[in-house]
């Protein structure tokens, strides 16, 4: 059984603390991999006030919990956490957690890839930048909906 | 049927959810938005690109063939730009 962890939030999060809680008190883990999605200061060479996130509650949860599912089928993780922030970010903050562990680095490693690439594309999260007093909305990148289909499978080509 | 919208399709709606009746013949996703386009100027404006339009049915993706008969709630918004 593998410990997952999903919490959508609008507080900071500890990534260090995060990552020491999944090989805490185990053996069967040899390789934990973190990454830690950051508030940039600015955009296309513009500074940037802040970054609005808005969320779709229920949804958030549902839909990154089905994809960690997804991760524990397709890797032998013994454990994944996800953290998500919504609401006001400032440039320099962190904005998304993932955390996996394995016994050996590339179950680790894919399962974390693959869990971001499809945060951006599935989860319903929308970033809106602060700058100049103006608030835009973060048009979707067709980079990230083809890094997400590269781990679609056959049985999912249809999605 | 509860109609969720988020980010900028909430924004040109101007409002994040209502409570609306479907009427007969109005079967799938795409015909909703289809219906819901003819309802005023701002949700012609919001949906004026059906494509780029995403949208859930209880909290889980769907396309616009998607039947709706049995939805408890259905959301559109924007690609999503999360992570």
């Amino acid at each position: 059984m593998t410990a997952t962890t999903v919490r959508i939030q609008s507080e900071p999060f500890d990534a260090a603390a995060e990552a020491a809680k999944l090989a805490r008190g185990r053996t069967d883990t040899g390789a934990v991999v973190t990454f830690t999605g950051i508030c940039r200061g600015d955009e296309a060479g513009e500074p940037i006030a802040a970054l609005n996130l808005e969320h779709y509650p229920g949804m958030a949860e549902a839909e990154i919990e089905r994809h960690a599912a997804e991760a524990c089928a397709r890797w032998p993780l013994t454990g994944v956490t996800v953290l998500h922030r919504h609401g006001r970010i400032a440039p320099g903050e962190d904005i998304v957690l993932v955390v996996t562990a394995s016994s050996h680095r590339d179950a680790a490693f894919a399962a974390a890839e693959f869990l971001m690439d499809y945060l951006k594309t599935r989860a319903p999260f929308w970033k809106q930048v602060e700058k100049a007093g103006l608030k835009t909305w973060v048009e979707a990148k067709s980079t990230d909906d083809a890094a997400a289909a590269r781990w679609a499978r056959e049985d999912q080509a249809a999605e | 049927m509860k109609v969720r919208y988020f980010a900028w399709v909430r924004e040109r709606i101007g409002k994040p959810e209502e409570e609306i009746d479907v009427p007969p013949g109005v079967g799938t996703v795409g015909e909703l938005i289809g219906w819901l386009s003819g309802r005023g100027e701002e949700y012609a404006y919001a949906f004026e690109n059906p494509k780029v339009i995403r949208a859930a049915i209880d909290r889980a993706h769907v396309r616009p063939d998607t039947p709706i008969k049995g939805a408890g709630e259905i959301a559109f918004f924007p690609p999503m730009t999360g992570g």
